[in-house]
């Protein structure tokens, strides 16, 4: 691994129950972006470390719609669906992310491939859920990754050596 | 719910007051009584004592009973909870990242996707 790679970075904020995580690659932005509309390629990566990701449902393009479902042993542990709001090639992707296990909470989930230096990318990813319990449930559910409460300030405390 | 659980529910919402935020970046510094807390906001002492108790209660803080001053202290050790929390999940979309570099690296020098069978 190079040493220009850097470690996710997560930022909650505040006010509204959002989840941004930041994470250079050292990939263009064009193959960044293919991991993520490619099935084959994307059931490599997302999803928790100790299931395999079934791609059931994938129309990677602006209008078209999504699922995957997460197994273990070859028993389905969890299931997840949405639609592809847009599909920018190369720049962004904005899709609705759902759990089948509650079907009234969605996010809204911006994707943004940034090219930076030596043909790396930036990619951000926006998460936005209706309220912060939906947040917590998330996160609790150990389904998805984030922070509970926006605390950058925290952060830099902590960094203090408070 | 465990106690840690519950420990954190209680935290989070403590510091998911951007005055309570402020209290304890303020403590990170130095130990102050309500009343040298309360100075810089246009707010009661009422108020900002209701804050300090929720702290309190969140285990963030304590109150010393050295005579009339009555100090508040943080605790620092929660964050050490926190910051445990927090690096879980740190961790989870790390790994989910690593692969995601794993995947990248295959590509790379090819200009297709990969479309093997496996």
């Amino acid at each position: 691994m190079t040493s220009t790679r850097q470690e996710a970075r997560i930022v909650a904020a505040d006010k509204v129950p959002t989840i941004e995580i930041i994470r250079e690659f050292d990939a263009p932005p064009a193959h960044v972006f293919r991991a993520h509309v490619d099935p084959d390629l994307l059931a490599q990566w997302v999803g928790p470390h100790s299931l395999t990701t079934r791609i059931t449902k994938w129309d990677a393009r602006t209008g078209g719609e999504w699922a995957f479902a997460n197994d273990r042993d070859g028993e389905e542990i969890a299931s997840f669906f949405g639609s592809f709001h847009e599909v920018r090639p190369d720049e962004r992707i904005v899709w609705t992310f759902a759990y089948e296990g509650d079907p009234d909470g969605v996010a809204l989930e911006t994707i943004t491939f940034e090219a930076i230096d030596g043909g790396r990318t930036r990619l951000t990813t926006l998460s936005v859920v209706k309220d912060f319990e939906t947040r917590d449930g998330i996160l609790s559910s150990g389904m998805d990754v984030g922070v509970n409460e926006g605390y950058e300030k925290l952060d830099a405390l902590l960094a203090k050596g408070a | 719910m465990d106690e840690t659980t519950e420990q954190l529910n209680r935290v989070f919402a403590a510091l998911a007051d951007p005055t309570r935020r402020d209290l304890v970046a303020r403590l990170a510094a130095a130990d102050a009584t309500v009343g040298e807390l309360a100075e810089p906001y246009d707010m009661s002492l009422q108020a900002i004592s209701k804050h300090v108790k929720v702290l309190e209660e969140a285990g963030l803080v304590t109150r010393s009973k050295v005579a009339q001053r009555r100090p508040v202290h943080l605790d620092a050790e929660v964050f050490d909870l926190m910051t445990k929390w927090i690096e879980r999940y740190r961790r989870t979309a790390e790994e989910r990242y690593r692969r995601l570099d794993a995947v990248l690296s295959r590509m790379s020098g090819t200009d297709q996707p990969q479309e093997d069978a496996s």
